[in-house]
């Protein structure tokens, strides 16, 4: 190689003061420190001048990586959209809840907190850092809302805005009601056990006249915990009942209201203490359990649809004035423009402009498509080039995209997961019932009074206390195992769901492929000189496909490019080394090619056409390993959105070739789940994309695969991490697992009341040995289901 | 002994007051966020060197 050819140049590496991503030195210097891009110089120099880099003291590269996207904020103009917007509004300040991903550190949380440095009219602003949720008090008048939100931008911290709130649909889930019966009930608890104890240990005779007295205090505790802590067993076992259904509430509320009942009939007549102790402690363990199961996650949401990411406006085209309107009010036949980065919101013909699509979030294709003027774009794609026009054909419920979501066929089609509390609850209160009675109608001829006495003493000593703690305590210890590997539940019901999964589906894109990294190969002869030549004109483009082409070529040596220019969706083009050289698709390159491939990029160095690059998806690590480990216990399919390009590169790790198909529109997605299960399979579903919407709501269980849980994810049972994919075994083996557990701790549970049921039947059953066994069956439960399940987890590996 | 009914009542009064003073913090939020003010109590006022890395 001769050095006079090439102007060799020797590049540092260094760390962006901003984000910590490699950057080139001295590309982007400013105040003595580096950055990889104009996005996190500028955010630093606004930082700088207000006096707030503090911000990079409490961590190191605190930022994230600014890639330059252009959003107008126009629409937030519009009184009628800020005002739904709002929290509050009066003449001088609004107050306003942002959802910003963007939230991670306590950087983000002092920066959001000192915003009144920047400018004086945000009077305050608070964060909630797990909700990733900012609270603004801000001057309007001073400050509009749309200045508000373009600082927050410019700062690296833009809040989502979507049609779908996500914020007042996080705030709307709250525990504060059953915590406040838990309250209730622990301080009715503790003092009545207190007032309990002295009539265990014996009084002497002169003491007896605090007897009545406690024992009426007692009564007037037992009102609140009955109908106010414990209303809903009652309520739930009365619905129950009118539908015709025996669940477990039936003999919980049975147990309580015999308790409350006999209690008032003993301490009345001054025959004995009553149960208020047993009964206080039962509804007491019940809500803490039923607490447990509650537990969601506030910080990820489940329920989302395409609602959530669509933006709340869209920019109206009438009589050639532009004027943002709200997404509710578009109807079809209206001109919309789409501009720069903009999602496109319904489905729609191209009238204007030229469109290249990026539809990587709804089918997982990472290669954007070009349309052509009259073709019909569907909703879903963001538009990465110049804006364009289009004409709406389908209002935006009813597109291609989001009809899926308003199938009438979801409505009827609820799934009832069936638990197996539920199972064995219909044959335990009827069990229950028979004893009762059974043990009544024995005594019934010797002794009236005993007869009552065991009739009531079956149905508090049988209340399946232990038995409707059981489940949730292991459920929701699964639930935190599989929390710290990255592995989030909708709730507790979905891991017995999983235990009955017989049948995986998953699809291509996105799901089951490595969210970076391309396997390359190139088609053709390049000389040193060359692929040196192709390396310095492609790392002047921001393109995913030229920076991974540069990352894969490992050339250190550049040559330095003039007349470069980027063709948005087409390709790039430079004077390398005295030559013209262009790299993009192949109308690009004026060359004719058989291939239809996306994942193809091709070279024309001078005048002649020098072959192709071809970027091919990587899978997950661990991929084959982990589908033959699966394949073996379970049915496997695959469905994918693309074309079948990639059939012979899946083969052998995907040796089902009959359960792997092509060419899937998310309906047929859907049908194909639908069909599954119709041979009484039960399907899990992993998908990642709005494409994949559909079937992840049909399917059994629907898992939602995301490389950043922060990211939109379609509605679903479950999310998981990619980095967390590799375990999908051992996570359903976890579930199974859970489940010996609430089996084992259901016999446990049966035991004890087989030896309460034994005093109880003889009609002596004491008020203290009640009072002792319930909290010592329930202490044995919450003790052995947390215990087993974290041993489960150990043998599952999934400490 | 009839203090005792005296005594009872203080106690019973006193978990009362614990009690509305817990509906009271429930009702104020201050078990909403139970993570972002053990952070925010870190930060000092202003850092003395801002340029210490």
């Amino acid at each position: 190689m001769n050095n006079s050819e090439i102007q060799g140049q020797v590049e540092i590496l260094t760390q962006c003061f901003h984000c910590g991503n490699d950057c080139i030195e001295d590309q982007f210097h400013y105040d003595e420190r580096n950055f990889c891009c104009i996005g996190c110089q500028s955010v630093y120099t606004i930082l700088s001048e207000n006096q707030l880099c503090n911000y990079y003291s409490y961590n190191t590269n605190p930022g994230k990586t600014q890639d330059s996207k252009s959003t107008h904020y126009d629409y937030l103009d519009e009184p009628k959209i800020a005002s739904s917007l709002l929290d509050y509004a009066d003449e001088n300040v609004s107050i306003i809840t942002l959802y910003i991903p963007a939230i991670h550190c306590s950087s983000c949380l002092w920066l959001l907190e000192h915003l009144y440095k920047i400018n004086a009219s945000i009077i305050n602003s608070r964060i909630d850092f797990l909700k990733k949720q900012v609270v603004i008090t801000f001057k309007h008048k001073e400050f509009s809302l749309r200045e508000l939100i373009r600082m927050l931008a410019a700062i690296g911290y833009e809040p989502v805005i979507s049609l779908q709130d996500v914020v007042k649909e996080q705030n709307k889930l709250s525990d504060s009601d059953i915590i406040k019966k838990i309250a209730v009930a622990g301080f009715c608890f503790g003092n009545v056990m207190l007032l309990s104890f002295p009539e265990y240990f014996g009084m002497a005779a002169f003491e007896h006249q605090f007897k009545t007295f406690f024992g009426w205090l007692n009564l007037a505790f037992a009102i609140p915990v009955v109908f106010y802590s414990g209303r809903d067993y009652f309520i739930s076992a009365w619905k129950n009942l009118r539908n015709k259904v025996l669940n477990l509430d039936f003999p919980l509320a049975l147990g309580i209201a015999v308790m409350f009942i006999r209690s008032i009939y003993e301490i009345g007549s001054g025959t004995g203490a009553g149960f208020i102790d047993t009964l206080c402690g039962l509804v007491f363990f019940l809500l803490i359990g039923k607490w447990v199961q509650e537990r969601t996650y506030h910080h990820l949401s489940f329920e989302r649809d395409y609602r959530s990411y669509f933006p709340v406006a869209v920019t109206l085209i009438s009589e050639g004035i532009e004027k943002p309107i709200p997404m509710d009010e578009l109807k079809v036949g209206n001109r919309i423009l789409i501009r720069n980065n903009e999602i496109i919101p319904a489905d729609t013909i191209l009238m204007k402009g030229d469109a290249v699509i990026d539809f990587s979030f709804v089918t997982g294709e990472s290669a954007p498509v070009q349309k052509i003027l009259g073709e019909i774009v569907y909703a879903g794609g963001r538009q990465i080039n110049e804006a364009i026009e289009l004409e709406v054909i389908k209002p935006v419920s009813q597109s291609y995209l989001t009809s899926l979501w308003n199938n009438e066929a979801f409505e009827g089609n609820k799934r009832k997961i069936d638990t197996f509390s539920d199972t064995i609850s219909r044959y335990f209160s009827i069990v229950l019932l028979i004893i009762a009675f059974g043990s009544a109608a024995f005594w019934m001829f010797d002794d009236r009074a005993k007869a009552w006495q065991s009739l009531t003493a079956v149905l508090i000593i049988a209340c399946p206390c232990a038995l409707a703690l059981s489940s949730p305590f292991t459920l929701s210890a699964v639930l935190s195992i599989f929390d710290k590997n990255k592995f989030y539940l909708k709730n507790t019901a979905v891991v017995e769901q999983m235990a009955k999964i017989n049948t995986l589906v998953f699809d291509k894109t996105g799901t089951i492929t490595a969210p970076e990294g391309f396997r390359i190969s190139f088609e053709g002869n390049l000389s040193h000189e060359e692929q040196c030549m192709i390396s310095s004109l492609a790392r002047n483009s921001g393109h995913p496909l030229s920076r991974e082409l540069v990352k894969w070529m490992k050339i250190n040596e550049y040559f330095t490019v003039s007349y470069y220019q980027e063709i948005p969706g087409k390709g790039i083009e430079g004077l390398v080394n005295n030559k013209m050289v262009k790299i993009g698709s192949a109308s690009f390159i004026n060359i004719r090619s058989e291939k239809k491939d996306t994942g193809t990029i091709y070279i024309q160095i001078g005048d002649h056409y020098a072959g192709y690059f071809s970027f091919r998806q990587c899978w997950r690590q661990g991929l084959k390993e982990l589908f033959t480990k699966l394949g073996n216990k379970l049915n496997m399919h695959l469905l994918s959105g693309d074309q079948d390009s990639e059939r012979e590169f899946l083969l052998p790790a995907f040796p089902w070739e009959d359960q792997m198909h092509f060419n899937q529109s998310p309906q047929d997605k859907l049908n194909y789940i639908y069909a599954l299960q119709q041979k009484n399979n039960k399907v899990m579903m992993l998908g990642d994309g709005l494409n994949d919407a559909g079937a992840l709501k049909q399917s059994d269980l629907g898992i939602a695969v995301t490389d950043n849980i922060n990211n939109f994810s379609p509605g679903c049972d479950a999310i998981l991490d990619g980095a967390g994919f590799e375990k999908l075994p051992n996570f359903i083996q976890q579930a199974k697992d859970a489940m010996k557990v609430i089996y084992i701790s259901f016999g446990i549970s049966t035991l004890y009341n087989t030896v309460g049921l034994y005093f109880a039947m003889q009609g002596s059953l004491s008020p203290l040995y009640a009072a002792i066994l319930m909290p010592l069956s329930t202490i044995t439960i919450i003790s052995f289901t947390s215990t087993a399940t974290h041993l489960f987890a150990r043998k599952n590996k999934l400490t | 002994m009839n203090i005792l009914y005296f005594l009872i009542g203080c106690s019973v009064f006193l978990a009362l007051l614990f009690l509305l003073a817990f509906f009271w913090a429930m009702k104020n939020g201050q078990n909403e966020d139970t993570y972002t003010p053990a952070v925010r109590i870190l930060f000092d006022d202003e850092l003395p060197n801002e340029n210490k890395k």
